[in-house]
């Protein structure tokens, strides 16, 4: 197979990163850009010609970016455990996975992808849920194919290269085009073995998967500096037999193009596609956490002035497609969906102590229906259970 | 026995278009000739080689399995397992709690065990207990042709992960009729080798022939040694031990395994706790000692529970 870039993004633009930004960041060098930060257009040839398709994108990164918001608020109201924020790098995740079609493809998020996930349409009351560390989190409409939040680093490439095989070999056998897996991962968890594992099979085995690196600059406090000596992470695609795109991981965009370009590919049969995105982690890593301890404050606050919203926003209002009052009917809307989201996660009851040994195996095992009798007997205040 | 694997895995591939094999070499039928014929059968879109990484086996294995798949991977040898823990710890045995019930894994996991046929570093190795405390997967280790082929047969139509260890030394060395095509063996049932009611010997695997040459030599001693043939670690049959154990009251526990945190530790507390009170001696377990298994050398034998050590046993309860 050849290892050349998705066509139209062959000439990996090199369009510089100014004008409109002051963020000497090197990891966005050669990256695409489709708009630049203060959303003016570097690439004419790549914007939607369809206005209303940018539109949708647009509220559906906005949409993601205040949930980010307000789940922060309801973390420090302790309506929420350890959060992990992504706002700032909701153009990565929602580009990525608005280049997917639901109720087909698959996507694998990290466990910073609750913007990811929301965009693919898992409901806001189960993103709640699951940072409640609550059971049904995940319990949900079986067309929706969204895996669980990945906690453990990286082990999620190689399921997506399981995915895109079977789902390969469903399409061969029904003469049609293949779904296609799509996962996250951080720059971080590209020095796990399982990013070398998963990539490596599915290169080998021409999957139909995509890979996207957030690379958002920091593992908790450890920069990607300290990842690797590599100049880029899009390098490995070529040690995988893939190809590789870098892209400006805060324009839309840009990341929905090389994401469209990649499914496309990945769906025709041509094998797994590597994207490196840039970002920025300008909140801390969770809600635990404090990056004033170790980061670079200038560069942060330049990074804020990269906000993707603003960014595709002012390209937006330029165009006559967006205006004050749809930005204050859009929050308002969010607002009641997220009333709403909290109001139903708050119904959803706890979890019985017995229930801890249900979903383990389809059916408990004697020794586990043993275990469930104690808990029983240790929790009498709670109800039921089986007898 | 390897033929009865062979024999389940063909039938099950002819059954269930769905059962993928894949591995490192299985293509060309595998180390031990499990899967031989079967990829010019099936094909190379349902009988394949892996590039080599156990991680890289388990985690696909999982994806096919939740993309609809029933994947049956081949882990060369159990040793090698260890590469694979982490996507068995971590990701194989949560998926379904994970998303309680959205998702599920019903994948199988193959893999060579044991020792008895001097083997290099790492190629006898027996880690069932560290799988089997994992939880959320199942554990099964056949002891003859007939299990081989009904266990397996089961682990694939099973609905959650099932690991199926598969003794080297039997491989080649135990023969015996099969079930017709279609038949399982219930996960979860003990099989009961040797009737008696002197003392219990509870085994599986490569450990079950041993044992009953043991209870023969006991038998001429005028022992009669009632031997339990576990073939399930998860779930236990804990049924069939209690009704050995308590009419009994004299339990020996055999297996390849190191003896500390082996799997014995499991069925002594088990026992102790369930069935102190009909104990008429100490549990005596018999296991490989606590240091790596030792390769090819002569050290083997001593390594490896043998009849003589499961004899000294049986005596030792027998006398306490
Ligand atoms: C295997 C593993 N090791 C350590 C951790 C603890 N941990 C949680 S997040 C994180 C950093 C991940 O960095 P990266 O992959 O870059 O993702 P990001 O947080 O930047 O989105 C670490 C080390 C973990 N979850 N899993």
């Amino acid at each position: 197979m050849s290892s050349t870039p998705p066509a139209s993004t062959a000439a990996a633009s090199t369009v510089p990163a100014s004008p409109g930004t002051d963020t000497p960041d090197p990891r966005l060098d050669d990256a695409l850009t489709v708009l630049h930060p203060d959303g003016q257009v570097a690439r004419p040839d790549l914007v939607p010609t369809d206005t209303a398709h940018v539109t949708r994108l647009y509220r559906a990164m906005r949409r993601a970016r205040l949930f980010d918001e307000r789940a922060l608020l309801l973390q420090r109201q302790g309506r929420l455990g350890v959060y992990p924020l992504f706002g700032g790098m909701e153009a990565t995740q929602v580009g990525a996975a608005l280049a997917l079609t639901p109720g087909r493809d698959w996507l694998a998020p990290t466990y910073r992808g609750s913007g990811c996930a929301l965009a693919y349409g898992l409901p806001m009351s189960k993103v709640i849920l699951n940072w409640r560390a609550h059971p049904d989190g995940f319990r949900m409409d079986p067309d929706l194919r969204v895996l669980p939040f990945y906690t453990p680093i990286a082990n999620q490439l190689p399921h997506a290269t399981g995915i895109a095989l079977a789902e390969a070999r469903h399409a061969r056998r029904e003469h049609r085009p293949s779904n296609v897996a799509l996962a996250f991962v951080g720059d971080g968890g590209t020095s796990e073995g399982d990013f070398h594992v998963g990539l490596n099979f599915a290169g080998a085995y021409r999957a139909p998967a995509v890979f996207v690196i957030e690379n958002n600059g920091w593992a908790i406090s450890t920069p990607t500096s300290r990842q690797t000596a590599a100049r880029t992470l899009a390098s490995r695609g070529e040690g995988y037999g893939m190809p590789a795109v870098r892209v400006d991981g805060n324009d839309l965009l840009a990341v929905h193009h090389v994401t469209a370009e990649a499914v496309a590919r990945a769906r025709r049969g041509d094998g797994p596609t590597l994207i490196e995105a840039i970002t920025y982690r300008i909140l801390p890593h969770t809600s635990s956490d404090d990056p004033a301890r170790y980061r670079d404050e200038v560069q942060a606050e330049a990074w804020k002035r990269r906000d993707p919203g603003l960014r595709l926003r002012a390209y937006l209002t330029r165009e006559g497609a967006w205006d004050e009052r749809q930005e204050d009917d859009l929050v308002r809307e969010v607002d009641a969906e997220l009333r709403a989201a909290v109001h139903d996660a708050d119904a959803a009851p706890d979890l019985e102590p017995w229930e801890l040994l249900e979903h383990v195996f389809e059916t408990p095992t004697p020794e586990m229906r043993e275990q469930q009798a104690e808990l029983r007997a240790l929790h009498p205040a709670r109800s039921g259970g089986p007898a | 026995m390897v033929q009865a694997v062979q024999a389940a895995l063909r039938d099950a591939m002819r059954a269930d278009e769905r059962v993928l094999l894949f591995g490192e070499d299985v293509g060309m039928g595998g180390v031990f000739r499990a899967s031989d014929g079967l990829q010019a059968e099936f094909g190379e879109e349902r009988v394949f080689d892996t590039p080599l990484s156990e991680a890289g086996i388990v985690g696909m294995g999982i994806g096919l399995a939740l993309a609809g798949m029933r994947p049956v991977a081949e882990i060369q040898f159990a040793g090698f397992l260890y590469p694979a823990l982490e996507q068995m710890g971590v990701q194989l045995g949560r998926y379904r709690q994970r998303s309680q019930g959205r998702y599920t894994v019903p994948m199988v996991i193959r893999a060579p065990y044991g020792g008895g046929i001097h083997s290099p570093e790492l190629h006898s190795e027996s880690p069932e207990g560290l799988v089997a405390a994992l939880p959320g997967i199942k554990v099964v280790v056949p002891s003859t042709p007939a299990d081989a082929y009904g266990l397996l047969r089961a682990a694939v139509q099973d609905p959650d992960p099932v690991v199926m260890f598969e003794s080297i030394k039997l491989y080649r060395s135990v023969r015996g009729d099969l079930p017709g095509d279609g038949e399982t063996v219930p996960i979860g049932q003990a099989r009961l080798a040797r009737r008696g009611d002197d003392c219990t010997v509870l085994c599986y695997g490569g450990m079950v022939e041993v044992c009953e040459r043991a209870a023969d030599a006991a038998h001429t001693a005028g022992i009669r040694v009632e031997v339990l043939d576990l073939r399930s670690l998860v779930p236990l049959d804990l049924d069939a031990i209690a009704l050995s154990v308590t009419r009994t009251g004299r339990v020996v526990i055999v297996h390849e395994a190191a003896r500390r945190m082996g799997f014995g530790a499991e069925l002594a507390a088990q026992i102790a706790e369930r069935h102190h009170a009909h104990l008429l001696a100490p549990i005596v377990r018999v296991a490989g000692w606590d240091a790596p298994y030792p390769p090819f050398t002569s050290a083997e034998a001593a390594y490896r529970p043998d009849a003589r050590r499961v004899a000294l046993a049986i005596r030792r309860v027998m006398e306490s």
